[in-house]
């Protein structure tokens, strides 16, 4: 065991301005980052806002920025900075900031609203649902997202222009689109909802360019980019851009075989 | 004062863990307007912590699988203290709910056959937990959100507001209970238990602004206590608010006293000790030895328990595949047996080098299955402790988990006794789990009871319609007088804040750092009424809970209302030394051990504390300055005995096994 | 409040008026330029010495070797190689190179390709330059519209380069004669070539497109047994997809860097038997 000061740098502030503050703080053998920022609370710092709940890596609400990366607080262990340097947090740049380390992530609330739910298959009751294994792993990847929001924090579609945040639902909601599309029961296409085409029309697929900062900042290692987004583009494809497809569709519909 | 905002709901729960947001689907699907309240964002809540799986006999991998052998276990666990009605319900409601959860998109591991996959676990006669790898809760929770994001569409089509039938007030905290036909004493049951619940007060964590929800059903999902003892693996919204929140409105506590010792958490490094290591990992194979390689449970295997479990290592091996030829291994014993066996290692000088026992999957699993089926615990130590499970036993020790003792309700209705219109389910309501709970009976029992708190607080708001209970001015000025009083012992933030919390409460005294008060009572919780109880050092643990009561008064905080930590933990102080005192009275009264309540001077179950429940009630009238005298507690015991258990739940058991928990009287009854 | 207080800036992005107020664009440490700056330079290297080859229109063979850049040779001008890649489409008309009529595939697979999209994308549009570091534009629309939009047409070039890589396949297979055409024989080129044949079927079959069209569109593997296991087997090799697209391409340019030193007469062909 053995301890020593460490400098941080935490922004405080509200939406009206706010800056970088220095402090000096003990840190211990094996500690995270998060425990760093309840020592600033516990002793120097009472009102320093920040949001955490499991501590474990299993809620994902202590996202934040250090040292210009997203990412949890308390999944930072602090042996992987040097003791010489100094450690800057920051709250999620890409969101409105309440208050010190704490954003205002209601866009993500308000996206989750805007991707249609699961639809239940017509006439399989409670109890009656088969599905078998490797149909569901790929969504149950997809469903390991804990919601730490790091993924619509990192990404430049919104993080970089805010005036796409109208069109983008955003890597977490994208992927939850693909989830549904993914679901060995899901209903929706019987009830003319086609969630390939809502992906691109609806919720902005077009709008990433894969350039992969989701799947790098994932706490979970969801593979977003190659499990989720580029099979949702490649769905939208068949949908929009495949003349195969597309006859083979007006074929099929005209022998009525299915 | 008054200007706080007042909005009408016809449902209120508080809380959204898993029976929260059950009891609020139920709520809304009935036809109440329903409002949700939670401390955290939506979505974050502990639920998301339980690792193992829902326990429902659906006998999808072991035919023989039923609700009476559910039931039976159930029981069995408990140490027959469970409320029996209750286990009754759970067992036979439970599969329905986890079918549910996969209309509304649940994906749970499958079977061959493609039915849901069922785990084995401790206590648990056949493999009986659905889950998903080890992030269940996860599942759980992500679904229940998903079903209300789902229900909200549904209201913005036929409505254009999605908040219109169902809304959640996201990282908010409420801070009492508001009741009809009561005057400025407030949280005192009017003689004969009358005074309905009329809403509920609450502020907004963000902008600390107050406001009022007015309704005549509120439901308590707000979770356990965890979080006023030192090593835990429960969050930091643990603090008993639920508790505390229907003591105040005239509602008891049951059987406080037991408390969960979870037998595998983490120990090292300090900063996550307590961090919980799912018991699936003994479930799939993972053994616990000692500092010399001994598999030191087999030692512990208690009488009433012999017939059930392995003699040998080989037998407790072939198990795992030859379920219905062979005995379990003891690891899978229920989780207080486990518990203090590893408390009894590490105290016999075999413990491992930071003070816990070794749980060792690494030699009996090959490295791919572990990371196939373990993958979050996997991931836990090698990114918190730099530990590769896969190579190397995991070191763990008893962590403070759950809590069995909670608000006395009514099995059926899960009403909470004494207050018409109060409801609560889930790990704040007590009686399902007896003296101590089975791995996997949480999840369930938050969605049997989160849903029948749902359904019959909707009914009672229904019920209610034409005759709404009133809120009246001068409660929710005193809770606000209340909730602001931290200010004014830490220099407050404005002058007319100071003004309205009553300028100053009139305690002397230097202000208290709140973080440090809670430092103090977690480790007086810890070292007092922890896993091995004395007598004495209950009774230094209620004076040490009175002179920090007093102290916590004094509490003050720094800055605005605006989203501020040290304000919301002194308002949470409240709540813990409240739970705090129920669970050392208890304790301190029951002289006997029995699952989550171990005592060293009485250190056997005693039969005659079988049908004995303890009730934790407000002592008197909550007048803040006469309580300031710090040897009087404010909480009362009374002793209850329980209702018989039906004749034909009771010929379930065999007599031999029942003669070993039930009195002479109940048996010849 | 805080020290150095910053006042609000009235930027976009991560300085709109509602975020932190942080000056920086951003605040990473570590060395977040060395990853677009490497891809940068790799890929121009390429550009430069590929832009050189096809436009050179000589020394692209050496019997029984044919530079992957210039096969299938489909113009009246190709160099005639025997039992080769020769198919005259084009006639007399084409009067430049014939590397670029063929080129024009596999590079248009590679520019769609969900790699090296990536790729570009940061190193050269910085767009972002790394992750949580501004990038410079001021307006994005991502591949909403054209040009961008016609990425999508990625699985048109995969197709396309399945027939490239069976020509260069037969190119592999004819490099196990001698210089006199007589079959039974290899040589370093022979190597050379089997490598590279290699890189690019694994390349090729490891894109998303590949494994979207083999398995990843079906919704129930489980009906599906074969598909599914083609499906993982892609997906196994789709896990490498950038490493792939990285050696392919550095033995596409050696294999015809080979071919070029022997029919520039640098050095004659270690024969083996």
């Amino acid at each position: 065991m053995s301890s020593y000061e460490a400098r941080f740098q935490v922004w405080r502030g509200d939406a009206e301005g706010g800056g970088l503050e220095d402090f000096r703080v003990e840190v211990n053998d094996g500690e995270v980052v998060l425990d760093i920022v309840h020592r600033l609370q516990a002793t120097q710092a009472p009102d320093l806002a920040v949001r955490w709940n499991c501590k474990a890596g299993k809620c994902g609400s202590c996202s934040a920025e250090i040292n210009g990366r997203p990412r949890l607080l308390c999944m930072t262990r602090m042996s992987v900075f040097g003791r010489d340097e100094t450690i800057t947090i920051t709250p999620l740049r890409a969101f409105p900031v309440i208050r010190d380390l704490v954003t205002d992530v209601g866009f993500n609330y308000q996206k989750a609203r805007e991707v249609p739910a699961f639809v239940p298959p017509a006439g399989l009751g409670p109890g009656e649902y088969r599905m078998m294994q490797e149909d569901v792993d790929r969504p149950q990847e997809f469903r390991k997202c804990i919601e730490c929001f790091l993924c619509q924090d990192t990404c430049h579609v919104v993080r970089d222009h805010e005036e796409n945040k109208k069109a983008f639902a955003g890597p977490r909601f994208l992927m939850r689109v693909a989830e549904l599309d993914m679901h060995p029961l899901d209903a929706a296409a019987e009830t003319g909802l086609d969630r390939r085409a809502t992906a691109q029309d609806e919720h902005g697929l077009g709008y990433c360019n894969i350039t992969k900062c989701c799947t790098e900042v994932c706490p979970e290692d969801i593979k977003i980019t190659d499990n989720a987004l580029i099979p949702m583009k490649e769905r939208a494809v068949d949908r929009k851009y495949d003349p195969l497809v597309w006859l083979g569709s007006k074929i099929r519909r005209r022998t009525g075989a299915n | 004062m008054s200007v706080v905002d007042r909005q009408e709901w016809d449902v209120v729960v508080v809380g959204a863990g898993g029976a929260g947001l059950r009891a609020a689907i139920e709520a809304r699907e009935r036809g109440a307007r329903t409002a949700v309240i939670c401390k955290s964002l939506f979505g974050k809540a502990h639920t998301v912590m339980a690792e193992g799986g829902i326990a429902a006999a659906m006998a999808n991998v072991n035919e023989h699988d039923t609700w009476q052998v559910h039931f039976r276990d159930t029981m069995r666990g408990g140490k027959f203290l469970n409320q029996w009605r209750m286990a009754e319900l759970h067992a036979q409601e439970a599969p329905d709910r986890v079918w549910e959860l996969e209309t509304w998109g649940a994906l749970f591991d499958r079977t061959k056959d493609g039915k849901i996959s069922q785990r084995n676990f401790g206590g648990h006669e056949y493999p009986r937990l659905a889950h998903v790898g080890d992030r269940t809760g996860l599942e759980l929770i992500r679904t229940l959100q998903q079903k209300i994001v789902a229900l909200q569409q549904e209201d913005y089509r036929a409505t254009g507001d999605y908040e219109s039938r169902l809304k959640v007030f996201q990282e908010c905290t409420v801070t009492r209970i508001l009741k009809d036909g009561e005057r400025s004493e407030m949280g005192v049951p009017p003689a004969g238990g009358r005074g309905r619940v009329s809403g509920v007060f609450a502020y907004e964590r963000e902008t600390g602004r107050f406001f009022v929800l007015k309704a005549p059903a509120v439901v308590i999902a707000t979770g356990g206590i965890g979080k006023s003892f030192k090593v835990t693996s429960n969050s930091w919204e643990y603090t008993g608010d639920g508790h505390a929140l229907a003591l105040l409105a005239g509602a008891p506590l049951l059987n406080m006293e037991f408390v969960q010792f979870h037998p595998t958490g983490m120990v090292w490094p300090p900063s996550v000790k307590g961090i919980l290591v799912t018991e699936s990992v003994r479930g799939d194979g993972g053994v616990l030895r000692n500092s010399d390689g001994k598999r030191f449970m087999f030692d512990y295997i208690p009488d009433v328990f012999k017939e059930k479990y392995a003699e040998s290592e080989e037998e407790g091996d072939r198990w795992y595949d030859d379920p219905d030829r062979n005995r379990r291994p003891p690891e899978l014993l229920p989780r207080d047996e486990v518990a203090r066996a590893i408390n009894a290692e590490v105290k016999a000088g075999r413990g491992s080098p930071h003070g816990g026992v070794f749980l060792d999957v690494s030699t009996r699993m090959p490295a791919e299955v572990i990371r196939r089926r373990l993958p979050s615990m996997y991931h836990q130590f090698k990114e918190l402790a730099d530990v590769d499970i896969t190579a190397e036993p995991m070191e763990v020790g008893p962590t403070c988990h759950y809590v069995m003792g909670g608000i006395a309700v009514d099995s059926d209705t899960a009403a909470a006794r004494g207050v018409p219109g109060l409801y609560a389910a889930g790990e704040v309501a007590g009686g399902m789990h007896g003296s101590n709970r089975l791995g996997g009976n949480s999840l369930s029992d938050l969605l049997v009871f989160g849903r029948r708190a749902g359904l019959h607080a909707a009914e009672h708001a229904a019920a209610s319609a034409d005759d709404r209970p009133r809120v009246s001015d001068e409660q929710v000025d005193a809770a606000a007088a209340e909730a602001l009083g931290p200010f004014s012992a830490g220099g407050g933030e404005t002058a007319g804040d100071r003004e309205a919390a009553g300028g100053g409460q009139g305690v002397g005294g230097p202000p208290e750092n709140p973080y440090t008060l809670h430092q103090e009572l977690q480790q007086t919780m810890n070292d007092l009424v922890g896993i091995i109880r004395r007598e004495q050092e209950m009774e230094q643990a209620l004076k040490k809970l009175a002179e920090l009561r007093g102290r916590a008064r004094r509490a003050g905080v720094e800055g605005h209302r605006q989203f501020n930590p040290g304000w919301h933990l002194a308002l949470d102080l409240r709540n813990m030394l409240l739970v705090s005192e129920c669970v050392a009275r208890a304790a301190l009264e029951r002289t006997e051990s029995r699952g989550g309540h171990t005592r060293e001077d009485h250190p056997t179950m005693d039969r005659a504390w079988r049908n004995v429940n303890l009730l934790c009630a407000l002592a008197r009238p909550a007048d803040e300055l006469a309580e300031a005298d710090p040897a009087r507690g404010r909480i009362a015991l009374t002793r209850e005995t329980t209702e018989p258990i039906r004749p034909d739940l009771l010929a379930l058991f065999e007599k031999e096994e029942l003669v070993k928990y039930l009195a002479e009287e109940e048996l010849y009854e | 409040m805080a020290t150095g207080t910053e006042p609000h800036s009235t930027g976009g992005g991560v300085r709109t008026r509602t975020r932190a107020a942080i000056a920086a664009p951003h605040l990473r440490t570590d060395r977040w330029w060395l990853a677009p700056a490497g891809t940068a330079a790799g890929l121009f290297a390429f550009v430069v010495y590929s832009t050189w080859r096809a436009f050179a229109n000589a020394d692209y063979y050496a019997a029984p070797y044919v530079s992957p850049f210039y096969s299938p040779c489909l113009a009246e001008n190709c160099r005639t190689m025997r039992a080769g890649p020769n198919a005259d489409l084009f006639g007399s008309w084409w009067a430049i190179s014939p590397a670029i009529i063929i080129l024009i595939f596999p590079l248009g697979f590679r520019l769609t390709c969900y790699y090296y999209r990536k790729a570009y994308y940061r190193s050269f549009w910085a767009s972002p330059p790394a992750c949580a570091v501004a990038e410079p534009h001021t307006k994005y629309s991502g591949e909403t519209r054209f040009p961008l939009i016609l990425q999508n047409l990625h699985r048109y070039f995969f197709y396309a380069a399945l027939l490239v890589a069976a020509v260069l396949t037969y190119d592999t297979v004819l490099s196990f004669r001698d210089a006199h055409y007589r079959w039974g024989h290899m040589g370093l080129g022979t190597l050379v070539f089997l490598a590279n044949i290699v890189l690019i079927w694994a390349y090729t079959l490891s894109c998303h497109s590949c494994r979207h069209i083999v398995g990843g569109k079906l919704r129930h593997f489980s009906k599906h047994p074969v598909r599914y296991r083609a499906w993982q087997f892609v997906g196994r090799l789709n896990a490498r997809h950038m490493q792939l697209a990285w050696a392919s391409l550095v033995s596409v340019a050696l294999a015809d860097f080979y071919v070029y030193l022997l029919a520039s007469g640098v050095f004659d062909d270690p024969r083996f038997f």
